[in-house]
């Protein structure tokens, strides 16, 4: 029981199955955006949407598999305050990409 | 050896830094002997300087607090009498590069060192034992936060003799706070002094988030929790989220400065205005995180003084985590004259606009809380009341400057001083004022002198409209701020008024140092035996004033909304448990004060460049934070022989209270049935 | 109080001893974690404000070398792998074998930070140090913090192996296990933003 509690990643602590799937698709997720780009056959918005699709996916690949993240009663916590720290990131990234890039138009272009 | 450390460094031939430092050093001496004398070293150093219990903690983060607010105010002062005098062919008395630093000062002191640790410290007292926990969720974390705050502030102070502070003002906006510009350590002062307080700022924030989420009492649901407590939830939400912003910024600031990076340079890729969007991504949110915690200060004084719930929980909770998500999405009006795109200015002139909104929600909130109730006149609720007012006109020239027009024309000008100046007076200061005479007995186990709190309140209230006024008509009349010399007569008559406004301001101070004085001494008389000293709806009423180290005997088991006022409905308030059990606490450490020292020796040495001790210092943080963390003998037992003892002599204090008149103890209120309201 | 009262009462009590310290413990580290996560979005931020800011200097495409960089990427992600085996071992309780893994990760950790520190090095001694142009003061600053971070959990890892040694896997032991496999897989996602938006995008 206490054990359970003991957990940042919740009630289970992972696989050796579960680390290896892990691993297997990190590695491809990795594999695929370094293909595209040293490539550089693809068109630039497909190479780029690779990258991007590619990073996101495994990122939610560490969570799932290394990080235990899910939506357990024992990780709502966890859970609510990642999701809640990812918008202010969007917004903190988004917004100052946005007000940078536009004040970078009025002055340079 | 010393990096740029030199005795030129000493500023010996300004008479007038070297009047505040000898000024200083004598205070400091005094302290120093009267301790001495009183053979109080040890007692200072095992109950104080090492202890880990959050409510010693909190009483020295407002004793920080305190004496900031004298620097601070001392800052403000000098400089409504230059200001006064500076017009025309006379110079004033001080000259542009001491001007400059004492305005940085000013606003960086009462932000960070007076603002943040009283609103720290009334959490530490306060919000564990209003959760019915018997500390916070990192009682060792919270001792090493309170060391680093005061190492930023003695930073600050050191700056006075050795060296200068930024010239920069309390923003440090490049390319002013670059090296080319602002060649000397003052930048640097400024730099680390709220550096290393903004780590131990950040602690703060997980550790009571942590307590808050994690160690309520059982059957205290989010929505039963005192609103004092789901503000500090969501401030320290913003804390968590905004300081490693600022942390971020400052640290690009630093790398350029010290390792000639290209940041915020002028040339070779350097973009300033990057800094102003990072600086202001955790400056907007922390405009919030220091007054979020003041409405909930009201929010707990306006019930209490009303003998009413507060009206609308509900909307008061959503309000604050609206304002808290709001307060994330309007940094650009900060700068609005940078530049910007009207699409862009838009979109952050109308979510300031919004902000305005959930506040509002609140204000009503209070008003309809006292509406029909049995308002007492106390000083902590005089000061909401003075609140209501200023903070209304502070609103409304903000809901003006988010107008992005209009901002063009007033930006930068002593309108916008007096707006803000008008927020956090009232929104901050008044809030943690009327929390330190709400919460002193529960601290001390005495009551305030009432009569010198209501003369401290009406001097501040009438010092500040006098002070704040003028400088709004200043700023239309296009006066810019941050003026050491100025050469247009107009403005002359409103300086004088505004500088009549701080003497009066000088004079709530000085009644509030009397009251301090005159309470101590009369303390026999108002002490507060039952703990729960006003009538009070929340848990911590339900402990001893002071209470013992362990809060509560047993973790109380919450029914209700207002807790405590539903025990004393319902009878469990005071009732005697059936049997006491060991209680564990954590042990106090010296560590905490260790990595304080070593991290104002790193400060100090980084803003010298004296780079060995810089290195050799934060090697000995490292070692003292691994050291212990191979300790796992951090706590010990209260037996429960101890607990039991402990607690019949505090109900045999209680029914002394209730056998003196009402009048004696000043308290309506007795430890069993209690009249209706 | 009511019987029934009571008893629910001593329900509640019980569930609350349930949680307390140890929760409050490991859900403190992962606020810290989500700071950490902001602080690395502002880096994030300002490299993506300041890529194109090359000042006439070098570019992405002059500086950085994928292939090396890729081996880097594998070297953490095993790193990721084999902490995962250790934190399988202290689930199971045998000490010797979490040591095996713990110093297969440091290994695999300390082979990442040599080649970050080569890289760095030789970009200084080409001239390309981070004082060039805002371009390249981003991109040290912002791998570089990455780079600090891992430093500073590899010497948390080695005060970690110290502590398994001597006291064996105890309870605080293996509290403190758990945070710090926390911190090394959230370095490994961050890296996965360092190679997409810095080298990837760097070169393209």
């Amino acid at each position: 029981m206490a054990e359970a509690h003991n957990t940042i990643a919740g009630e289970h602590q992972g696989s050796l199955l579960g680390y290896s799937i892990g691993f297997v698709l990190s590695a491809i997720l990795t594999a695929i955006p370094f293909a595209l780009v040293i490539n550089g056959t693809a068109p630039r918005e497909a190479t780029l949407l690779g990258i991007f699709a590619a990073a996101v996916v495994q990122i939610l690949v560490h969570l799932h598999y290394f990080l235990h993240l899910d939506r357990s009663s024992a990780q709502r916590w966890n859970l609510m305050t990642l999701l809640f720290t990812l918008m202010v990131m969007t917004i903190f990234i988004g917004g100052s990409l946005w007000i940078m890039l536009d004040l970078h138009s009025r002055m340079m272009g | 050896m010393l990096g740029k450390l030199t005795l030129s460094a000493i500023p010996y031939h300004n008479p007038i830094i070297m009047g505040a430092v000898g000024f200083t050093i004598l205070v400091g001496l005094v302290i120093l002997g009267l301790i001495t004398r009183h053979g109080a070293w040890r007692y200072l150093w095992t109950e104080w300087l090492t202890s880990v219990d959050h409510k010693r903690i909190g009483v020295m983060y407002i004793v920080l607090a305190l004496i900031m607010l004298l620097r601070g105010f001392a800052d403000a002062i000098m400089m409504r009498v230059q200001q006064m005098v500076a017009e025309g062919a006379s110079q004033g008395y001080l000259p542009p590069g001491h001007f400059d630093q004492i305005f940085g000062a000013h606003g960086t002191i009462m932000i960070l060192f007076m603002a943040m640790p009283f609103l720290v410290g009334l959490w530490n007292v306060v919000i564990p034992q209003q959760l019915g926990a018997r500390d916070v969720a990192f009682p060792f974390l919270n001792s090493v936060s309170f060391w680093l705050t005061a190492v930023g502030a003695m930073l600050v102070m050191v700056s006075l003799g050795i060296g200068d502070f930024s010239t920069a003002g309390w923003t440090g906006y490049p390319p002013l706070s670059e090296l080319g510009y602002s060649p000397t350590s003052g930048v640097d002062y400024w730099i680390w002094a709220i550096q290393i307080s903004g780590v131990g700022t950040l602690l703060t924030g997980v550790n009571f988030l942590a307590t808050i989420v994690k160690m309520r009492a059982p059957g205290m649901t989010f929505m039963r929790m005192p609103v004092f407590a789901w503000a500090a939830l969501v401030t320290c939400v913003l804390i968590i989220l905004a300081f490693p912003v600022l942390t971020v910024t400052l640290a690009l600031l630093t790398l350029d400065r010290y390792l000639d990076m290209h940041f915020f340079s002028n040339g070779l890729g350097g973009n300033m205005m990057m800094y102003l969007n990072l600086f202001w991504i955790w400056g907007h949110p922390e405009v919030y995180i220091v007054i979020l915690p003041a409405f909930g200060v009201f929010s707990e004084v306006v019930p209490t003084f009303s003998g009413k719930p507060l009206f609308g929980y509900k909307t008061m909770v959503y309000a604050t985590a609206a304002i808290g998500i709001l307060s994330f999405s309007v940094w650009l009006h900060h700068f609005f004259t940078m530049g910007s795109s009207a699409n862009v200015n838009a979109f952050f002139g109308i979510t300031t606009m919004i902000i305005a909104v959930p506040t509002g929600v609140k204000i009503f909130n209070w008003l309809f809380t006292m509406y029909r109730g049995r308002v007492q006149f106390t000083p902590p609720i005089l000061w909401t009341i003075g609140f209501f007012s200023a903070f209304l006109v502070g609103g409304v020239t903000g809901v003006l400057l988010a107008v992005p027009p209009a901002d063009y024309l007033l930006h930068n000008s002593l309108f916008l001083v007096a707006h803000f100046h008008n927020m956090l007076i009232p929104g901050a200061l008044f809030a943690y004022l009327a929390g330190y005479m709400y919460w002193f007995p529960k601290a001390f186990g005495f009551r305030l002198n009432e009569k010198w709190g209501k003369r401290a309140f009406w001097a501040w209230l009438v010092g500040f409209y006098v002070a704040f006024i003028p400088l709004y008509v200043l700023g239309f009349m296009g006066m810019p701020r941050r003026m050491e010399h100025y050469s247009d007569p107009a403005w002359l008559p409103w300086l004088e008024v505004a500088a009549i406004g701080a003497v009066i301001i000088l004079f709530g101070i000085i009644f509030l140092v009397v009251q301090l004085v005159v309470s101590i001494r009369e303390r026999q008389a108002t002490r507060d035996l039952t703990g729960d000293p006003w009538n009070g709806r929340t848990l911590e009423w339900a402990t001893a004033s002071p209470p013992a180290v362990y809060n509560v005997a047993r973790i109380p088991v919450v029914n209700a909304l207002d807790s405590f006022w539903d025990m004393k409905q319902q009878g469990p308030a005071y009732e005697k448990p059936p049997e006491y059990a060991d209680i564990h606490m954590p042990r106090n450490s010296p560590a905490g004060f260790v990595i304080g020292v070593f991290a104002f020796l790193f400060g100090f040495a980084m803003i010298w460049h004296i780079w060995w001790l810089a290195i050799a210092s934060a090697v000995g943080m490292l070692a003292t934070v691994v050291a212990r963390s191979l300790n796992d003998d951090i706590e010990y037992v209260i037996p429960a022989a101890e607990v039991e003892r402990t607690e019949n002599e505090r109900r045999r204090l209680m029914a002394q209270a209730a056998t003196q008149s009402p009048a004696d103890t000043g308290a309506d209120v007795i430890p069993q049935p209690l009249p209706q309201v | 109080m009511t019987p029934q009262v009571q008893a629910i009462d001593a329900a509640l009590l019980a569930a609350h001893e349930h949680h307390d310290a140890r929760d409050a413990q490991a859900f403190g580290f992962w606020l810290y974690i989500l700071s950490d996560l902001i602080l690395f979005s502002s880096l994030f931020a300002t490299f993506a404000v300041q890529m194109r800011s090359f000042a006439g200097g070098p570019t992405g495409k002059d500086l950085f070398d994928l292939r090396y960089v890729a081996v880097e990427t594998l070297l953490l992600l095993l790193s990721s792998a084999s902490y995962g085996l250790a934190m399988l071992a202290v689930q199971q309780g045998r000490s010797a074998r979490v040591m095996r893994w713990l110093g297969v990760t440091f290994l695999l950790g300390l082979g990442f930070i040599l080649m970050e520190v080569h890289e760095f090095y030789g970009l200084v001694l080409a001239g390309h140090g981070p004082d060039r142009s805002g371009f390249i003061s981003a991109y040290f600053t912002l791998v570089g913090t990455h780079g600090t971070h891992v430093t500073f959990g590899l010497i948390w890892m080695a005060a970690m192996l110290f502590q398994v040694g001597f006291k064996g896997l105890s309870k605080p032991v293996a509290g403190r296990l758990l945070r710090l496999s926390v911190f090394w897989h959230f370095l490994d996602i961050v890296w996965i933003g360092v190679f997409s938006v810095v080298y990837l995008l760097g070169v393209m």
